[in-house]
């Protein structure tokens, strides 16, 4: 079949599918709620895949977290004592692989500046933190091991403590805020992280860990003096992971004189794992996506084949007339299916733009940065006409079928 | 016989099939149509004539005997050599002219260069001849709820003749008309025929019959007379 001859053909179903504008538009409506979602399933999984790449690179795959359990102490379960610096310093001569290493120590404080107050948290960490945990600075600067040393009262502002303490195009920076009632100086804020699931990370005020200690949080800790909270280490690439995990499982149930047979009073977290397990679970929801989306594409597609047998129906004498004058079986065949692939094509280019807006209002609200390629575009074109050509087909095949005699005298 | 028979059918017989009864619609009927002629078909309705101009018109294959037309077997064709041979050699006018819906006049006689295997270079200058041709170059882009009976059946006829068919096959054409339009589409039947375009009408009705040169009288799927008229004209 020619060019020219298809094009004469197309012309013929654009004119069939402009008789019943309603009736294509509602036929055509399945199909683009089918590709919609299709468009929408595949940006959103994408989207959320990627915002869960740049989590798994802003935690770090070989970073391992160790933090404080509890422990039964003559019957009774209590929370077990914080890692302190002699821990620390003991890690470092006997464990191999240390990159970079960093207490946590967190508490609940007020902070204020002029009249605004807010509860937030206060991360006492030491200076290498950031290696463990690289968080870019929005301005500003880190602070030093030697300030941390001395106890320097200086804070660094995660983004949703400079929202809410500071009017918007003020610089936080140089400031001074009182954390618990006692002044800090501003000395840098950081990078947006963007909240995942309830927490906001973005909620935090970084400062010293010995000042933390010794003006802040300490208290909660008074049974350690050189307490250091949580451990945060990351271990040089050229290490294995899961072997450093369990030498340092070792070395701290020696350190806290942990007993055979006794259980652990911490826990190492490793966010390769924890990622791992959040990638399968998100794999799970893309192929339920990919399932809903089938589905809707099934049913337009099961709309298209009943309006387009109704159709082939109404339109028995004409089929007939056709035949009269010469239109061979493969004529007809040809001309449904044409009718049938426009209507689903101009259905997948509705549900493509439907797709796109859906998926727009998502990404914005979930703070993911999604794309919509020529592949996504491609795929709806491409789900659309074999929508078209596979649904169509049945009803075209019949009447290519029909008895030109018969279908003449149809009324 | 004459080897130059536009349509030469030889002991013609169709059978149908309902269930376990074969009903015998046409059996035994020869006859020649020559190049030219005007010939009508007659008989009541159940007689065998519809049976006739479909297997007269390639949209069926009889049962028994031969059909050429053209020069062709009818009988050996499969269906996509039935509608090369409808496209190219035959043209239809129906009672109920089977025009298509909101199109325009010119857009329905085009229908059958759709399909044609030897399209026209230039199909919209041969859909307006032949319009001009039944007398409606005037109406080219009116739509038939647009035109009168008569008028439509008029658009009908141009459709049959866009492809310069040999032949064209009238089924009861004055059927949905009243009896003044009914002459003017007869007389441009005769017309037609006058210049060169074999016609072959079906029809119960003995004043459009007498129109024609020579009649074929059909009754219970036999051929029962088949006499040339002496026309008034």
């Amino acid at each position: 079949m020619s060019f020219k001859v298809l094009l004469e053909f197309t012309k013929v179903a654009l004119v069939a599918l402009r008789l019943n504008k309603l009736r294509s538009a509602l036929t055509a409506l399945g199909i683009i709620i089918g590709v919609a979602s299709v468009i929408a399933m595949q940006a959103i999984g994408n989207g959320a895949t990627q915002a869960l790449q740049r989590q798994i690179s802003a935690l770090g795959t070989s970073v391992l977290n160790a933090m404080p359990t509890s422990m039964m102490v003559g019957g009774r379960r209590m929370g077990a004592p914080p890692f302190s610096e002699k821990d620390m310093r003991e890690l470092r001569e006997q464990l191999p692989g240390i990159a970079a290493m960093s207490g946590l120590l967190n508490g609940q404080v007020t902070a204020v500046n002029g009249a605004v107050n807010w509860n937030t948290t206060a991360s006492g960490i030491h200076a290498e933190y950031f290696d463990v945990r690289p968080w870019a600075l929005e301005s500003g600067r880190y602070f030093t091991e030697d300030e941390n040393i001395e106890g320097a009262k200086v804070a660094i502002l995660g983004r949703t403590v400079v929202s809410e303490m500071f009017e918007p195009g003020t610089d936080p920076l140089g400031a001074v805020i009182r954390i618990n009632n006692i002044p800090f100086e501003v000395i840098g804020t950081l990078t947006l992280r963007g909240q995942s699931g309830n927490n906001d990370p973005d909620d935090v005020i970084f400062v010293p860990l010995s000042t933390a200690r010794s003006r802040l949080v300490g208290r909660n800790f008074a049974t350690v003096p050189d307490a250091a909270g949580q451990l945060a280490i990351r271990i040089d690439e050229a290490y294995s992971l899961p072997e450093v995990q369990a030498q340092l499982v070792t070395i701290l149930r020696k350190l806290r004189r942990i007993k055979p047979g006794q259980d652990d009073t911490f826990s190492i977290r490793n966010f390769a794992e924890l990622l791992q397990t959040r990638n399968e679970q998100q794999k799970t929801l893309r192929w339920l996506l990919a399932v809903t989306a089938a589905m809707s594409l099934l049913v337009g597609g099961i709309g298209i084949m009943n309006i387009m047998l109704v159709s082939v129906t109404e339109r028995t004498r004409e089929i007939g007339l056709r035949m009269a004058v010469g239109a061979r079986g493969r004529d007809v065949l040809a001309q449904f299916l044409i009718e049938a692939v426009l209507l689903c094509l101009a259905g997948g280019i509705v549900g493509l733009a439907l797709g796109v807006g859906v998926t727009a209002v998502v990404s914005h609200l979930a703070g993911w940065k999604v794309s919509i390629g020529a592949g996504t575009v491609a795929l709806a074109i491409l789900a659309s006409a074999s929508v078209g050509i596979l649904f169509g087909f049945v009803p075209a095949r019949r009447a290519a079928r029909l008895n030109p005699i018969e279908a003449l005298r149809h009324e | 016989m004459s080897g130059a028979a536009l349509v030469s059918a030889r002991h013609l017989g169709k059978t149908y099939q309902l269930g376990e009864q074969s009903l015998r619609a046409l059996d035994d009927v020869s006859f020649d149509v020559q190049p030219g002629e005007f010939v009508a078909i007659m008989g009541p309705s159940g007689s065998g004539k519809s049976t006739l101009m479909n297997l007269v018109g390639a949209l069926d294959t009889p049962s028994s005997g031969q059909l050429a037309i053209d020069g062709a077997d009818v009988g050996a064709m499969d269906a996509d050599q039935l509608a090369d041979l409808r496209n190219r050699t035959i043209g239809f006018v129906f009672q109920q002219f089977n025009l298509l819906r909101r199109t325009s006049a010119l857009e329905n006689v085009k229908l059958p260069l759709l399909y044609s295997r030897q399209r026209p270079a230039d199909p919209d200058a041969a859909a307006r001849a032949a319009l001009e041709l039944v007398g409606l170059g005037e109406r080219l882009h009116h739509q038939p709820a647009q035109l009168s009976g008569g008028q439509q059946q008029r658009v009908a006829i141009a459709r049959a003749l866009v492809n310069r068919p040999r032949l064209v096959l009238a089924d009861e054409p004055t059927g949905a008309l009243d009896s003044q339009t009914s002459a003017e589409i007869m007389a441009l039947l005769e017309r037609l025929n006058a210049e060169g375009l074999t016609v072959i009408l079906v029809t119960h009705e003995p004043d459009v019959a007498a129109h024609a040169r020579r009649l074929l009288r059909v009754k219970d799927g036999r051929l029962v007379e088949d006499r040339t008229v002496v026309a008034s004209r």
